[in-house]
Parts: structure tokens; C-alpha cells; sequence
């Protein structure tokens, strides 16, 4: 919505609710949306998931190459996350190069995935030096419904937990093997709207609030990667009482992962 | 096309995947699968996999795109980096671009422009599985998805490709067979009048081979057309 006294509109409602613990979509302001993971759907991807959290559709899939390691790291596999907010996942999405709105987005979720060591990169090497396995997470955002950052992170979680390596099709050995995988990173993301903090904003909580807080965790509930974003503030209780409601709340999210690993 | 004809594409008249020279691959249409784009439709076909979405009429942008009497359709046509064995670099490349073209000038036809002078009608395309015929598997839901968005068309656009593998002429080519087969011609028709909006042709046809070629493909747009009806029946009940 481009119409400013809708959105004021839609503004003071929602600030409203929050302050009563409300939402405008019926949940509280520490609830998650319903989220559903279905993994595997893609031939031609390594490993693959597609993640709802609400109307957000995510779909996340690997490949994997082989390329050489940095020097400073010559037995570890390396990786790259790329976000591509597909146009037609939302109006306001322009085709063209990544703006910095997806370039933050690809890094925050990297970092999650990356600092947890959720991917055993030791595991990666083929050669010391020489030929590691290059892990590429590219996540295609197909429906815009509000929080990217955490069905990104859970997307490619999911994706990461079902890949394979593919030994045969690049000759490295004779069994495509499990991509080693030590621990689940999870995300939560906050909204400060108005002088309430929310959990898991919509597009239209999106679109009226001022700030924005990704904490991400790994099982043991240490802290693994975080991001504040927009130009709103986060007063310095709201920030460690977002930490702690992130630990208390991201076992749904948790659950749905464990779901598919049966 | 490369044209190496030594392999073995067709056995007894019957082609790799088990199917008749005449025969589609599977088609699975959902209209109506994403939530912020105004129609939308998921299209399986063969182990193609496409998303389309539609957004607009809404005002143009770029200003200077404009057209005073009529609006225009900006398709694009994209491929995801995991949609094919050997990662693709994520982007928009010379392929997508003259494929986003055609389709964009394809459905200028068929959606009535002349209702909205000065808009634009967006068509997103997203391939995230490919395996030959993607162009048209794209193209396919994006009618739909222009249906489903309620924009006004005269019809809707089946696309579907014929071409040639060991000197037969077959319907719908596979990977194997766009890879190793000798011709591929890409067609897309306004089933109600019969008019060609889109024609591609790469490889070696005869005149006589293009002519069955032709009818074969237009045969199969007519199939398709059934199934993208069937889609919106579907989602939207009665008979369409």
C-alpha cells in the first residue's frame, strides 16, 4: 500500500492491538504463524524444502560444486547464500540485480547457518588445498507475506538437512553420501511496533513498523547470529526480553524442522 | 540442438520415457497458489517445474514505457540457480530476456490492452525445475495466471513444442531429446481462432516435416488447453 492515510491508518490499529497483546491476524505478540515444511521436491537441486510461515512461501534449493578452499582455510568446504526475491512474489519487488534489501537478507541468513557450523565444512574436503565441496544455498522467495529473514533461515535448514552430496556426478566417489550436518540453527525475528515488540510480522506489520531484530539460536539455546534492521531503535530491555522470547518460542519452528527428519 | 543422431531416442515408436511419438508428458495445473500476486498457477509438466505470477493492471514503470492508448505486458521469464544439474548462475541472461520478449508480445495479443491505456500488466515467470520445454511450461501458466488474476482476454495461450528425434516427428521433446534430437519448434496458439502468437524453431525439418510438426504441436496446445480449463474449473467451480 502506497496510500499513506490507509497506512496511518492501518497504523494506529495495529499499534493499538499490540499494546493489548493483540494482533490483527487473531495471534498474540509472541506467536508464530502456522509454518509447514515439505522437503525433496526437486530432481535437480541436491537438497531442497519449501517452507510456509503463513502466506510466506519459501523455496530453498542446493547445489553443490566442487572449487577450492580459501587460504586461510585449505581444509574446509566453503558456501554462499543468495536470496532472490522473485517479482512475483510481491508487487514491490523490481526485477534486475539484488538490491541491498536482499543482500542483507542472504548475509543475515548466512551467518546463521554459517556461525552455528550447522554444515561440518572439515567434512567438505576432498583434497587439503587443493578441491573442497562449495555448498550453494539459493533461496527463491515465491510469496511475500512478512518475515523473510526467519522462513529463509528455516528453508534452508530444511533444504541443508536432506542434501546429498553428489560424489558420483562429479567423480569424487563411487555413493552420493549425506551432507554432514552438526546442529540446527533457528531464527526469530521481531517487529517494534509502536512501543510493543512482535514476533514473526506479517507484510502489513511490516509495513508500519520502525524496527526490526533477528536473533537466531542453535539447540542448546546459545546464540549463534543477530541482526537489527530499519531506522527505528530497540530501547536495551527490549532487546535481551526479544533474546529470551526467541529461546522460549522457537521450538514450533524446532518442531516442524524435527518433523522432517523421521 | 546438436544434432547427434546416432543415439537412440526412439525404439519400436517408442521414445526413452516410454511415450508415443504422439503423446504429452504428464500435466498437473493448480491455479491460484500464491497469496500476494493477483493470479497465480503452479504447473508440473513432465518434471518441469513453474510458478507464475500476475500483478496488475497497475500503473507503468518505467514512465517512459507508457503507451497512451493501451497498456502494456511486461512478461519475465527466470530460472532458478537449482532448476538445472550444473548450478546457473542466478540472473537474468541473454535466453531469459529473448524468451521474457516473445512472451511479453505473445500475450499483448491476447489480453485486451486497449481497457487500460498506460498500465502494465506484470507476468512472472519462475522456473524452479528444468527439464526441457520450459519456455512453454512458463508461458502455459502464465495464462492461467492471467485468468486467475481476472485480467480480460480474448483467450488464453497454450504453448507446446514438437520436433524431431531420429528422423521422426514428435510431440513435446524431453531432455534427452532436446539434447541429442535433431529439431525443436516451440508454439503458441489462440485456441479459439487458431493464430500462431509465438513460433520458434531451431535444428533440420524438411517442409514436410515442419507441416506434421505444426499439427502435431498445434494438436497439443489443444490437449493443453483442456487441462488449463480443468485448472480453473477447479479452483472456481461450474464449467468454464
Amino acid at each position: 500500500m502506497s496510500n499513506d492515510s490507509v497506512s496511518n491508518l492501518m497504523k494506529g490499529h495495529m499499534e493499538s492491538l499490540a499494546k493489548e497483546g493483540k494482533r490483527a491476524d487473531g495471534r498474540g505478540i509472541n506467536e508464530f504463524r502456522k509454518v509447514t515444511i515439505e522437503t525433496g521436491m526437486l530432481n535437480t537441486a541436491e537438497g531442497s524444502a519449501m517452507v510456509h510461515l503463513g502466506n510466506t512461501k519459501v523455496l530453498c534449493g542446493i547445489k553443490m560444486l566442487i572449487g577450492t578452499p580459501y587460504g586461510d582455510s585449505p581444509g574446509s568446504g566453503t558456501m554462499m547464500t543468495s536470496t532472490e526475491l522473485a517479482p512475483l512474489a510481491d508487487q514491490s519487488f523490481d526485477p534486475g540485480p539484488p538490491r541491498e534489501q536482499s543482500i542483507e537478507l542472504s548475509r543475515v541468513v548466512d551467518r546463521g547457518i554459517r556461525e552455528s557450523r550447522m554444515i561440518d565444512f572439515e567434512g567438505l574436503c576432498i583434497e587439503h588445498g587443493e578441491k573442497v565441496w562449495t555448498v550453494f544455498i539459493d533461496l527463491h522467495i515465491l510469496d511475500n507475506g512478512g518475515n523473510l529473514f526467519d522462513c529463509c533461515t528455516l528453508a534452508a535448514a530444511a533444504a541443508l538437512s536432506n542434501a546429498k552430496i553428489p560424489n558420483v556426478q562429479h567423480g569424487v566417489a563411487d555413493k552420493d553420501v549425506d551432507l554432514p550436518v552438526t546442529c540446527w540453527p533457528i531464527s526469530c525475528t521481531f517487529g517494534k511496533l509502536g512501543d510493543s515488540v512482535i514476533l514473526d510480522p506479517t507484510s502489513d506489520e511490516e509495513g508500519v513498523m520502525s524496527a526490526r531484530f533477528t536473533v537466531a539460536h542453535d539447540e542448546n539455546g546459545n546464540l549463534r547470529a543477530a541482526q537489527k534492521g530499519m531506522n527505528g531503535a530497540f530501547t536495551d530491555a527490549e532487546i535481551r526480553e526479544a533474546v529470551k522470547t526467541a529461546r522460549a518460542s522457537d521450538n514450533v519452528l524446532r518442531e516442524a524442522l524435527k518433523g522432517i527428519q523421521g | 540442438m546438436a544434432g547427434q543422431t546416432d543415439m537412440e531416442l526412439i525404439k519400436d515408436g517408442v521414445r526413452l520415457d516410454g511415450r508415443k511419438a504422439d503423446e504429452l508428458r504428464e500435466v498437473k495445473i493448480v491455479a491460484g497458489v500464491l497469496d500476494n500476486a493477483n493470479g497465480s498457477c503452479y504447473l508440473e509438466w513432465g518434471n518441469n517445474k513453474v510458478y507464475a505470477g500476475v500483478f496488475g493492471p497497475m500503473e507503468c514503470h518505467p514512465r517512459h514505457k507508457q503507451k497512451a492508448d493501451r497498456a502494456i505486458v511486461q512478461a519475465r521469464y527466470t530460472m532458478a540457480p537449482f532448476s538445472v544439474n550444473d548450478r546457473k548462475r542466478p540472473g537474468y541472461d541473454r535466453r531469459s530476456s529473448e524468451i521474457s520478449y516473445i512472451a511479453s508480445q505473445a500475450f499483448e495479443k491476447v489480453v485486451m490492452v486497449e481497457e487500460f491505456p498506460k498500465a502494465s500488466i506484470r507476468v512472472d515467470m519462475q522456473v524452479v525445475e528444468a527439464h526441457a520445454g520450459t519456455r512453454c511450461a512458463a508461458m502455459t501458466a502464465a495464462s492461467v495466471a492471467l485468468a486467475d488474476a481476472g485480467i480480460p482476454m480474448r483467450d488464453m495461450i497454450p504453448a507446446c513444442a514438437s520436433g524431431k528425434v531420429n528422423d521422426v516427428v514428435v510431440l513435446d521433446l524431453n531432455k534427452e531429446e532436446d539434447n541429442y534430437g535433431q529439431a525443436d519448434l516451440p508454439l503458441a496458439i489462440i485456441p479459439s481462432t487458431g493464430e500462431v502468437v509465438l513460433l520458434q524453431l531451431d535444428g533440420h525439418l524438411t517442409p514436410d516435416e515442419f507441416e506434421q510438426a505444426l499439427d502435431l504441436a498445434t494438436s497439443g496446445c489443444m490437449d493443453l488447453y483442456k487441462k488449463m480449463r480443468l485448472a480453473l474449473e477447479n479452483k472456481y467451480g461450474g464449467s468454464a
